[in-house]
């Protein structure tokens, strides 16, 4: 008997991974918990049927969801980090010594409760003493949040469901709110490929420019995402993520990475002209 | 505690006779000339196959709605167990024809009945098509929120005693904004007096189903009731339901004033869904308005944290016009925001793409009800306190003063409809009958309706509230430079 876990990336694409052996499967309050064992992608879990991490290629976002802003400003201090409940941008976070205090909001404890007992190689660092998980809706600890932070990550789910409030103009206005001067907040802005995402993509993009002065988009390759291309919004107050990036810096710290380096934090910033000009950049 | 009932209401006939009709395959050489969306292709690709292939016309399986003897009667007899009633009618021509079929049962030409002020639109069109007198109760209006009230119970006797000819008291309980009357009381002393009792509870279906909610019509003894299901039941807009007691009333005669107006191609859609949000509010509905009445007030909780901002509750409860306070109702005062209740309306919609209920000068309402989460509560109450920090701290608005103006009834509002009238300055009216309605928002009660003499408190009432920006609905002229009067 063979065994596949299918998504549906639209009505009409479909991508599978044959799978070894399904190691968990749950509904929490919020959503249906799945985690799997394949070949090819090793272990990997799912919300609501749709991939969210696998053992092979969660280095490449976790990489540019995090070194991306730590680059740009080598001097954050407090970080945010909503949703992200497997644990790995926390992971790539606490790699850095110079971060003092990292809290992470996700809805839903089932989430980091699972991914801690099956998926170490993201929750590993989750105990870190800099770390403090909270279980409540992203956008109200944003709007009720009294701390200035450095650096807000918006790790969510697609805008449907429990992350839809994540792409709301309420939420960037409270994350500008919640963000100091220097406040830089990159957030996962979905693919700019297949139709249904690219409209939460340009809305998002749009809605982040109201607030933020300085607003831009990177891209990734990652295999497992719906067209295998994913953006990054990087919003913020003061620093530019090209004209700021202090190569010389990072390198120094001399962190290890797979995917990310400081060529290609510059080169991430280079759209294509169907996504630039769907994001009206010109 | 699970409420008891005579019938097995997991029940809903009407809805298991169309699965029965969609599944029997019929051949259609009936109306409607769609043949189950077969030739319209574009509706049926917008609405769904498996909805046009159940928008059919009475058959004998499917009974008929103005003589009903099969699957509707059953879907009646559930819907009046499940709300306590001795009958009930499906209605599929919005509450309006529930509340209109209700005072054209107790009243005829010439009769005269004991209304709110803030009565809705159809109340008052009823007593045009019938030719029937109102006899106006001031319901009372909040001094800070600037809201109108309930009528308060001693104000109800008193016009029940100076006029002991009226045919029926009507209440609308509750308010559009939550607010309740001394239902019991007022229904009590109706009776006493030979009068049937009338409530529009068109914004109060949850209060058959949840715990700890207002008095009902039906448990308060009212004779009929008209209860909009489709606001806060589950249904589809339009379609709502007609209780009544027998008692003073016969079903019969109920049956036939309906039919009087009533479409006799009543829509199944909108009746199935009666029977199957019927079924759900019955079998659900604790738990339902359990989860409805806890987002409520976590949402007030939390728009209270937000400051600037006043949703109110039960506390503004004072037993004489807010007897009780329907806690589903997320009423918001908006004012010492700086912004006007329909500035946060329309801010809400434009930028945040949320849509609420209603906005006025110093309110808004947001109606939480089966189909809400924890999610869209959360979207409202970031949107609300982002509007604060963007848009807020002006410093408080001010309101209008608002004193009730009584009315001066000089002709039935059908004499006055059907009178020659002519348009005429306004400043040059006083003293002369208004043709038209004159409301102004707030506080949402008429000023002038057909019949009424432009009294000079009414005409310095208009003009002040015209000058202050006030919404001014109504006459035929939107800018109100002039205003019909009969001839």
């Amino acid at each position: 008997m063979e065994l596949w876990y299918t998504e549906e990336h639209t009505p009409s694409v479909r991508f599978s991974i044959k799978v070894k052996k399904q190691l968990f499967g749950g509904k929490s309050p919020f959503q249906q918990i799945d985690v799997f064992d394949s070949d090819e992608f090793g272990r990997f879990f799912t919300l609501d049927g749709l991939m969210m991490v696998t053992e092979k290629d969660e280095f490449i976002y976790h990489d540019m969801i995090v070194h991306v802003p730590m680059a740009t400003n080598t001097g954050i201090k407090r970080v945010l980090v909503i949703g992200g409940g497997d644990g790995g941008t926390v992971r790539e976070l606490t790699r850095y010594k110079t971060i003092e205090k990292i809290d992470m909001v996700d809805i839903d404890e089932m989430v980091v409760k699972v991914c801690r007992e099956l998926l170490p190689f993201t929750s590993r660092k989750l105990g870190d003493p800099r770390v403090t998980l909270y279980f409540e809706d992203g956008l109200k600890f944003v709007r009720t949040v009294e701390e200035s932070y450095d650096l807000i990550i918006v790790d969510s789910t697609d805008p449907f469901g429990p992350g839809e409030g994540l792409f709301t103009r309420e939420f960037y206005g409270n994350c500008f709110r919640a963000l100091s001067a220097e406040g830089i907040l990159v957030n996962q802005h979905e693919n700019p490929y297949y139709e249904s995402y690219s409209a939460s993509m340009k809305r998002a993009h749009r809605r982040i420019e109201e607030f933020f002065p300085i607003c831009r988009v990177y891209q990734a390759h990652i295999p497992t995402y719906p067209s295998g291309h994913w953006l990054f919004g990087f919003a913020s107050k003061k620093f530019d993520p090209i004209a700021d990036l202090d190569a010389a810096a990072w390198n120094g710290l001399g962190l290890e990475t797979k995917y990310y380096n400081t060529d290609i934090h510059v080169g991430s910033f280079m759209l294509p002209n169907y996504v630039k000009s769907a994001l009206e950049i010109k | 505690m699970k409420k008891d009932y005579k019938l097995a209401q997991e029940q809903a006939p009407l809805y298991e006779a169309l699965a029965e009709y969609r599944s029997s395959r019929v051949v259609p050489f009936d109306v409607p000339g769609h043949k189950q969306g077969r030739g319209t292709p574009e509706l049926t690709k917008f609405l769904g196959r498996e909805c046009l292939s159940v928008d059919v016309n009475s058959m004998k399986p499917l009974d008929n709605l103005s003589h009903p003897t099969s699957v509707i009667k059953e879907a009646e007899a559930l819907a009046a167990d499940a709300f306590g009633a001795d009958d009930a009618f499906l209605i599929i021509g919005g509450t309006t024809a529930a509340v209109q079929a209700m005072i054209m049962s107790v009243c005829k030409g010439g009769d005269s009945i004991i209304i709110p002020r803030n009565v809705h639109k159809s109340a008052i069109n009823a007593l045009i098509l019938c030719g029937i007198s109102p006899i106006y109760v001031d319901p009372g209006i909040h001094p800070r929120l600037g809201i109108s009230l309930g009528m308060c119970a001693e104000d109800v006797e008193a016009a029940i005693a100076a006029h002991p000819e009226a045919k029926a008291v009507f209440v609308n309980n509750p308010t559009y904004y939550g607010i309740c009357a001394e239902l019991k009381r007022i229904v009590e002393a109706a009776h006493r007096a030979g009068m049937a009792a009338l409530v529009d509870e068109a914004h109060g279906t949850h209060f058959y189903f949840g715990e700890g909610l207002p008095l009902t019509a039906m448990e308060a003894g009212a004779d009929m009731s008209a209860v909009s299901m489709h606001k806060t039941g589950g249904s589809l807009t339009q379609s709502s339901l007609l209780l009544m007691k027998r008692g003073l009333l016969s079903p019969d005669y109920v049956r036939t004033i309906i039919n009087l107006t009533q479409t006799t191609s009543a829509s199944y859609l909108l009746m199935s869904s009666l029977d199957i949000a019927r079924k759900a509010l019955a079998t659900e509905g604790l738990s339902t308005f359990q989860r409805v009445i806890s987002l409520a007030e976590y949402a007030r909780g939390e728009i209270n944290k937000i400051g600037g901002y006043y949703a109110f509750s039960r506390e503004i409860t004072d037993g004489k016009y807010i007897y009780d306070f329907d806690v589903t109702k997320l009423s918001v005062n908006t004012l010492e925001t700086g912004l006007a209740g329909v500035e946060v309306y329309d801010l809400l919609r434009d930028d945040y793409g949320i849509q609420i209920e209603f906005g006025d000068m110093g309110n808004m309402l947001a109606i939480v009800s089966v189909g809400d989460n924890h999610y869209a509560i959360e979207r409202l109450v970031a949107s609300l306190s982002e509007i604060k920090r963007l848009h807020g701290g002006r410093g408080r608005l001010g309101l209008l003063d608002h004193e009730y103006i009584p009315p001066v009834v000089r002709m039935t509002p059908q004499q006055a409809f059907y009178a020659p009238s002519s348009p005429l300055p306004i400043e040059e009216t006083k003293g002369r009958i208004s043709a038209e309605f004159v409301m102004c928002y707030p506080p949402g009660i008429p000023i002038l309706a057909p019949g009424e003499e432009v009294t000079p408190e009414a005409l310095d009432y208009i003009l002040y509230a015209k000058e202050k920006g006030s919404l001014v609905m109504g006459p035929r002229d939107m800018e109100l430079k002039k205003l019909y009067i009969v001839k």
